[in-house]
């Protein structure tokens, strides 16, 4: 798979797992047909240990373990899709390796990121900048006084 | 690539193929037919990819024979086990073994500590078959009396091994050997003459 190709996987395979479940599930229930595949792996549940960055140091830590559902399909047709999605849904994790194989297929592909990918990201943005927007008004700056003696 | 799933029934069929090799391993010389042996790409016949489906995962170093190996089946054990891959046998938990005749030498197994005895190479040997009741003789802890396992295929460094285990004891090498969908085990503490 070349750069580019995988950085377009990375995207949607990263809309789909921060996707709301309901998204997928309508997206699926949308789909003029609905295609035929088989477990690679059945959705289930682990544990990840995300490992972290102290600020100062740089020295790698453990930040803590954080509940992944994922699942590995292979469609008929046989391309194969993955999902790992943080939290314990596996309903979501089997609906967005399903989407991740057939984002793989160039028939499915333009009319799935444009009706499904492109929505996703657009509400994720639209969310952050939500979010960013209710914070800033809470922020403070602060002024140090500089003291005379110095 | 062809992936092929796994197991059918995760859960239930490691258990059960846990419980088929600790059979073969409590009764030296017993061939016991696997209850579950999914598929797998070639080389791997079904009772050596259900043993290290169920007993590989990201903890157990795996040292495969270099060239005995396609790309396939090894995309599989690295996908449905986790398992990584080391370069020396030494390192290893498990070594798969595409037939008897890549068995390493003992002496490039690790063979455990006296504190740790169980830290040593398990080896998983494909071998074309196996049966019992002729062969060369086996007795040890497990076996009531005495029994036969024949060996298929070049099974002279399988031997070898098993010679080599009773002076090094408690260090070791123990051995799963498999042939279509069925397996036989010898620990380290069977003694086998020809």
């Amino acid at each position: 798979m070349s750069e580019p190709d995988r950085d377009r996987r990375r995207r949607w395979m990263s809309a789909l797992a921060t996707a709301a479940p309901a998204a997928l599930e309508s997206a699926w229930a949308g789909l003029p047909e609905r295609p035929d595949y088989e477990y690679l792996r059945r959705p289930e549940v682990g544990l990840v240990m995300v490992r972290a960055r102290a600020g100062g140091t740089g020295t790698r830590f453990n930040l803590g373990e954080l509940p992944v559902a994922r699942c590995s399909v292979r469609l008929t047709a046989g391309a194969v899709g993955h999902a790992y999605v943080g939290g314990r849904d596996l309903r979501h994790a089997e609906l967005a390796a399903v989407f991740d194989a057939l984002l793989q297929d160039d028939a499915w592909r333009p009319a799935l990121t444009a009706r499904l990918i492109e929505p996703l990201e657009a509400f994720a943005e639209a969310r952050r900048l939500a979010a960013a927007a209710r914070s800033a008004p809470t922020r403070v700056e602060f002024f140090t006084m500089v003291r005379g003696e110095e | 690539m062809t992936l092929p799933p796994g197991f059918a029934d995760p859960v239930g069929d490691t258990q059960r193929v846990f419980r088929d090799v600790l059979d073969a391993m409590a009764h030296p010389g017993r061939i016991v037919a696997l209850r579950a042996g999914p598929p797998a790409p070639a080389p791997l016949v079904p009772a050596a990819a259900a043993v290290c489906l169920a007993l590989l995962d990201h903890d157990t170093p795996l040292w495969v024979d270099p060239g005995g190996w396609r790309d396939e089946a090894l995309d599989y054990l690295r996908f449905h086990c986790g398992v990584p891959l080391v370069g020396s046998p030494r390192e290893a938990a498990f070594a798969l073994c595409s037939d008897a005749a890549s068995l390493p030498d003992p002496d490039e197994l690790a063979l455990g500590t006296d504190e740790y005895p169980d830290r040593s190479t398990t080896l998983i040997v494909q071998v074309p078959e196996l049966s019992a009741g002729r062969g060369p003789r086996l007795t040890g802890p497990g076996i009531d009396g005495a029994s036969r396992l024949e060996v298929g295929g070049r099974p002279e460094r399988v031997w070898r091994v098993v010679a080599a285990n009773p002076s090094l004891f408690p260090r070791g090498v123990d051995l799963i050997l498999a042939a279509g969908a069925r397996v036989a085990a010898l620990p380290r503490t069977t003694r086998a003459e020809a």
